[in-house]
């Protein structure tokens, strides 16, 4: 594996990644080698990921396809830095972010946006926005409430910012929940089946949304689905994983031109990208589903 | 099919190796640390006197107290005594109001009528009501079952009542749906689905109960656990006042767990508590 | 641009305390609409008017012995009750005084002592491990076993009746709040992760309000069962208070006034946790506008 340009020795421990003192110019360019994590619930060896290794650009859109419960998820942690890794290396710019002896630790600059939501109960569309960065000591409560309304109302959601998230529909939590992670201004966005329980005329419409930050700010985004449509309409990269446990079957560079909207889905190139995809995610889809996989409700 | 079969012996050998865990984990060791400090504090404590504390007796003088009395024939009837009371006032609580809980939960009417009168004598702490009971009651033996009774008895029928409220809808409509009369929508889904509240009530019930007893047997008994506790105290045997103790702790905890064996036996299908 | 977001954020504060009485106004007007309120005053009479009937009208066995509501509340307003309580003696106020003030202190001494308990032990799980045994060992033990003991350990009455009523509220609190802590979603600790938290900001920016449902439940039991332990406590070793009235009333034979102390008992009891029930709807207002 050729050592990607200027980065570091990898047996440096002092070139090791720290979120908070990382500098030079924030890509958000990420490296997976050889990464493998085995889990172990009650003595049963449990292979999650097995030998991945993958290149995502800075500020690229990489979304990962395969069906329920095959481990992308635990990729998604390990960069998040919510799980370990069993071996292989994570690189975070160049800095080794984790590997088998060292966890990477979460932070404000790898946000994730979870499955269910995980905006505060107990606080208001806006007091949830704001308390990354006050906690984080960035900026005072009352500049965080100017610029947390400011970009609330980019999102169109001025009129909620004083509800709390049980009064307002799903949709809008989840934008908020991505303004929430974008006002921390991360390096990367990592989205974890976010609209997986919504309806497929809201989804359409968050697809829209997401894609709208994304032109606006060219965050890296790490984003894992079960749903190949979304996946190829999305994204930059498409990697396709295998059934548990994982493994990438197959990466597909889609070139369909931004900024890109629902017309897109009728062109020929796009179906020529579906076609190349379909038969590999098919595959693994009916291997998941004869093996018996619990879908994760 | 060959995955199926691997995981079914390895769910086995997992279940061993679960129990294993726990018994050997970081878990069990800090709690049993934990306990034996909590012992040589209580016998520190007594042994130099500390305000307050030290007015309780020492485990050692405990135990030297548990060696004479474990012979005592007096001791298990008094044991004997407390469960008679104890079960036959949660019986009556449980045959009176299992049915009105379940009347109470299905038909709105019933429930609102009854509901202020419940909801009027529930705060009512249930030792108020025992010199009520004692004038109201022929017997001594009597009032106390009514006592105990009504302290079973509201935590029951507030339980069903959330339990039989709380029914998916869906599963009646598939019922109605599946062509089954209102017997039947009764017995094959309402009483099942109620099941586990009505256990969780009982095993509420049965802690609240002893409470119940306990106090029912200071106050106006001459026999008992309760009463034993009570009496060490007035005669000066202090020891027996913390075997007393513990002996109505353990017993709560033995038909607090016989509840719960026999709710988890009618609903496999879920553990209760 | 939103130049004015601090005015607009006072005028939106106050609309939310206003709308929060206003639910209340708009909830009891759809409650007076339906049927339910006539329901229960008709269960109310005809609890009532069964008592009357059973214990003065017809004079059934047994129950010619208690009281009936006519001669409790003869008793309960009149000028010169011939037990001497009613709503015109002082005494009468003595006792609940008394009462009450035995109980808010054990409330307010366990919830002071048994919330932050509780709130660690879920937080941390060493904490826990030491701390969880030697409650779930005491707790089965109850209440009223304890007065013995307490007795022998607490110089003076007063003292020991507040133990007791302390203790049990005391376990029924920190269980709760345990158990509330626990039943937070993992996910939000790990929202909180993400967003930079740290530890001291998880404790009160997620721990706490997660747990404030569960906290809240916990006290409404913790003050049913300070009533609970009080009154037995009274009744065993008291010399004012409702449960001292009601025995002592019981040993001079002057019935009525027992029914007067456990009708007061019931007000009382009920009221204290409603009480903690509009404290409570005050501090999550998450959750009330969510029912709605």
């Amino acid at each position: 594996m050729a050592e990607p340009e200027g980065s570091l020795k990898l047996d440096n421990p002092s070139g090791s990644y720290r979120a908070e003192t990382a500098v030079g110019p924030s890509a958000g360019k990420i490296s997976i080698r050889n990464v493998s994590k085995t889990y172990d619930p009650d003595g049963a060896n449990v292979k999650a990921v097995d030998n991945c290794s993958l290149e995502i650009g800075a500020g690229e859109f990489c979304v990962v396809v395969g069906p329920s419960g095959c481990g992308k998820t635990t990729l998604l942690n390990a960069i998040a830095g919510f799980h370990s890794i069993s071996s292989g290396e994570i690189y975070l710019d160049d800095q080794l972010l984790c590997s088998k002896t060292r966890k990477a630790e979460p932070g404000a600059d790898r946000i994730v946006v979870f499955q269910n939501g995980a905006l505060f109960p107990w606080y208001t569309v806006l007091e949830n926005v704001i308390c990354g960065p006050v906690v984080q000591g960035k900026s005072s409560s009352k500049d965080a409430k100017a610029a947390a309304a400011e970009l609330l109302g980019q999102f169109g959601l001025s009129e909620i910012i004083h509800n709390y998230p049980g009064e307002i529909s799903s949709g809008m939590r989840r934008r908020v929940e991505i303004a929430r992670a974008m006002i921390s201004n991360p390096k990367v966005l990592l989205l974890d089946e976010p609209f997986r329980a919504m309806d497929a005329l809201t989804k359409s419409v968050m697809h829209k949304y997401l894609l709208d930050v994304f032109d606006k700010t060219r965050k890296t985004v790490f984003f894992i689905t079960h749903d190949l449509e979304e996946a190829i309409f999305l994204a930059d990269k498409v990697v396709v994983s295998t059934t548990r446990p994982a493994r990438i079957k197959k990466v597909i560079e889609v070139d369909l031109p931004r900024p890109r909207d629902f017309l897109v889905l009728s062109t020929e190139r796009y179906r020529e990208l579906k076609m190349e995809a379909i038969d590999a995610v098919h595959e693994e889809a009916l291997k998941a589903f004869e093996a018996g996989e619990r879908e994760l409700a | 099919m060959g995955v199926q079969q691997n995981t079914a012996v390895s769910g086995k050998k997992s279940n061993l190796r679960k129990l294993r865990k726990t018994v050997l984990s970081k878990t069990t060791y800090r709690g049993i640390l934990a306990v034996i400090i909590f012992f040589i504090c209580w016998e520190a404590s007594s042994r130099l006197h500390f305000p307050i504390v030290g007015e309780i007796p020492p485990p050692s003088s405990v135990l030297k107290a548990m060696q004479k009395i474990v012979g005592d024939a007096g001791f298990w009837k008094s044991w004997l005594v407390s469960f008679k009371r104890v079960f036959s006032g949660f019986i009556v609580a449980q045959i009176i109001g299992i049915p009105l809980g379940l009347l109470m939960g299905i038909n709105r009417i019933f429930r609102e009528l009854m509901f202020p009168g419940i909801e009027i004598l529930r705060p009512i702490p249930p030792l108020a009501w025992v010199p009520t009971a004692v004038i109201f009651w022929p017997t001594a033996e009597m009032s106390m079952t009514f006592v105990t009774f009504l302290g079973a008895f509201f935590t029951v029928v507030l339980n069903i009542i959330g339990g039989a409220r709380s029914i998916d809808v869906r599963y009646l409509r598939a019922a109605y749906s599946l062509g089954s009369r209102r017997r039947d929508i009764f017995f094959r889904i309402v009483l099942p689905a109620t099941l586990p509240s009505i256990f969780v009530g009982m095993a509420v019930g049965m802690g609240i109960t002893w409470e119940v007893v306990v106090a029912a047997e200071m106050i106006a008994s001459r026999s008992g656990l309760g009463f034993l506790t009570w009496q060490s105290y007035v005669a000066g045997n202090y020891p027996v006042i913390v075997i007393g103790m513990i002996s109505i702790g353990v017993a709560g905890f033995l038909s607090s767990s016989l509840i719960r064996l026999i709710g988890n036996f009618f609903t496999p299908w879920r553990k209760v508590i | 641009m939103q130049p004015t977001v601090g005015k607009s954020d006072k005028r939106e504060v106050k609309n939310t305390s206003v709308s929060s009485i206003g639910l209340i106004i708009y909830r009891t007007k759809l409650w007076l609409s339906s049927s339910k309120p006539y329901l229960m005053i008709a269960g109310l009479l005809a609890f009532v008017a069964a008592w009357y009937l059973f214990t003065e009208y017809f004079k059934l066995p047994r129950f010619e012995k208690l009281p009936g509501p006519a001669i409790v509340l003869k008793e309960w307003v009149s000028h010169d009750p011939i037990y001497g309580t009613s709503i015109y003696t002082p005494e009468y106020y003595v006792h609940i005084w008394k009462s009450l003030f035995r109980v808010l202190q054990a409330f307010v001494l366990a919830t002071v002592l048994g919330v932050p308990l509780g709130l660690f032990m879920g937080w941390k799980k060493t904490f826990k491990d030491y701390t969880f045994p030697i409650l779930e060992t005491l707790r089965p033990i109850p209440m009223l076993a304890w007065v013995p003991l307490a007795i022998l350990m607490w110089p003076g009455r007063e003292l020991a009746i507040i133990y007791l009523t302390f203790l049990a509220s005391f376990f029924a609190t920190t269980l709760n709040t345990l158990l509330g802590v626990e039943s937070i979603d993992e996910v939000y600790f790990r929202a909180a992760r993400c967003l930079g938290f740290k530890p001291h900001h998880v404790f009160f920016r997620v721990v706490i309000p997660g747990a404030l449902p569960f906290i809240f439940t916990g006290l409404q039991i913790s003050m049913g069962v300070a009533w609970f332990s009080l009154v037995a406590g009274e009744m065993l070793a008291g010399e004012y208070g409702l449960g001292y009235l009601i025995w002592n009333s019981f040993i001079l034979v002057q019935y009525p006034v027992i029914v007067i102390a456990m009708i007061t008992l019931g007000f009382i009891g009920w009221t204290s946790s409603a009480a903690i029930r509009f404290v409570g709807s005050l501090l999550m207002k998450w959750k009330v506008r969510e029912v709605a």
